[in-house]
């Protein structure tokens, strides 16, 4: 708890005068198999500073957007979102049954093995924006709700991080 | 209008002991009864992981084309237990994860695999054409069957097994919402358990092997 509020603190600080940065973990899309239009993407953001995820956009589909799913008396219901507020330090899981990144009018079937490129567009306390680059693998259709195991390092490079 | 007890409609009703049981079985998965193997009370009924709905007054059947063009009931699978979910392709979240869970409910029932016949339901059949759901149900498991048909008739399997679906509008396309619940027949082609969408693949597992070993047609 002190170790987080610490953390927090410290955040909160840079934030005034560094540059935000999100945290992006354990990204990945779920594949698809032919002429299926719609997948999800998952991941875990964990901030610097508040923030807000406000949009996503990737060359492999025609429509992105941010979703929340809910079970209601045991109806699935999905609704689009028009942004997702991170806590500064903490962690926010897009995961299934839950937030996800929704890939819609996909132009090629996501094949497992693959990586889909993902600019995720946030916007720091002071409204400004700033994109960070995802690349998530993809998790074979029926290979489960995990994302691929890869090797460490293998979705980000170095300096993609974060631009203003 | 008279006063009544609140537990009025219990005698109103006249609930069958399968009915309570049913009942029973929803209040244990509220988890209000969490932690309490031991049966309550009564013959040593059957007791499900799921919720157990036998003798229901829906569910009782469908009438649907399957993704190689044909005509497909419930009959066509006696002998077999058989679990239906209805759901879309184009859905990023329960339907894969129903499916994976299936998968791995197959796994578990090692020998007695085939003797579990898995059947998808397409609340979405504009866009989930024959070929699609065949691909998608492959992805998953080749002996996995998708069901489709005209919307009026996806309308009435819907409504006899009490599922809500809707098209839901998003930005250019839609999405759905659905019931996302598992219905488990015994092999004589009788409804029996409701699963949940939270439940494990454990409790699938279990739920279709005490079906299965009850005694065949």
């Amino acid at each position: 708890m002190k170790k987080l509020l610490i953390a927090s603190l410290l955040a909160v600080t840079a934030g005034a005068w560094a540059q935000t940065t999100v945290k992006v973990e354990d990204a990945w899309v779920r594949g698809t198999v032919a002429t299926q239009k719609a997948s999800g993407a998952f991941m875990r953001l964990t901030p610097s500073a508040n923030a807000r995820l406000v949009a996503v956009e990737s060359p492999v589909a025609g429509v992105v957007e941010i979703h929340e799913m809910a079970m209601e008396n045991d109806v699935m219901k999905m609704r689009q979102i028009p942004g997702l507020d991170l806590a500064a330090g903490r962690t926010t899981e897009l995961k299934p049954g839950g937030f996800h990144v929704m890939l819609m009018d996909l132009k090629q079937p996501l094949k497992g093995g693959e990586s889909v490129p993902l600019t995720l567009v946030f916007e720091d306390a002071t409204k400004q924006r700033f994109t960070q680059e995802v690349k998530a693998p993809v998790t074979a259709l029926g290979g489960g709700n995990a994302p691929m195991p890869m090797k460490p390092g293998a979705d980000m490079k170095p300096g993609m991080e974060h631009k203003h | 209008m008279p006063r009544r007890s609140r537990f009025a409609f219990l005698a109103l009703q006249a609930p069958s002991r399968r009915r309570v049981n049913a009942w029973l079985a929803a209040a244990a998965l509220g988890g209000l009864l969490a932690g309490c193997d031991q049966p309550l009370s009564g013959p040593p009924a059957a007791a499900f992981k799921g919720i157990d709905i036998a003798g229901a007054p829906y569910g009782r059947g469908f009438a649907l084309t399957d993704f190689n063009g044909q005509s497909r009931t419930l009959a066509d699978y006696s002998g077999r237990v058989v679990m239906l979910y209805f759901g879309f392709v184009q859905c990023p979240d329960v339907c894969p994860t129903a499916l994976t869970r299936a998968a791995a409910v197959k796994q578990q029932l090692g020998a007695d695999a085939a003797q579990l016949q898995v059947i998808f339901v397409t609340v979405d059949p504009e866009r989930d054409t024959p070929e699609l759901l065949r691909d998608y149900m492959a992805a998953f498991d080749p002996s996995f069957m998708a069901l489709t048909g005209s919307p009026e008739q996806i309308k009435a399997v819907a409504d006899e097994f009490r599922v809500y679906y809707k098209k839901v509008p998003t930005g250019s396309t839609y999405t759905m919402d659905h019931t996302a619940l598992s219905y488990l027949f015994d092999r004589e082609g009788h409804i029996r358990v409701v699963l949940r969408h939270e439940q494990t693949a454990d409790d699938y597992t279990a739920d279709i092997r005490q079906l299965l070993a009850e005694k065949p047609v």
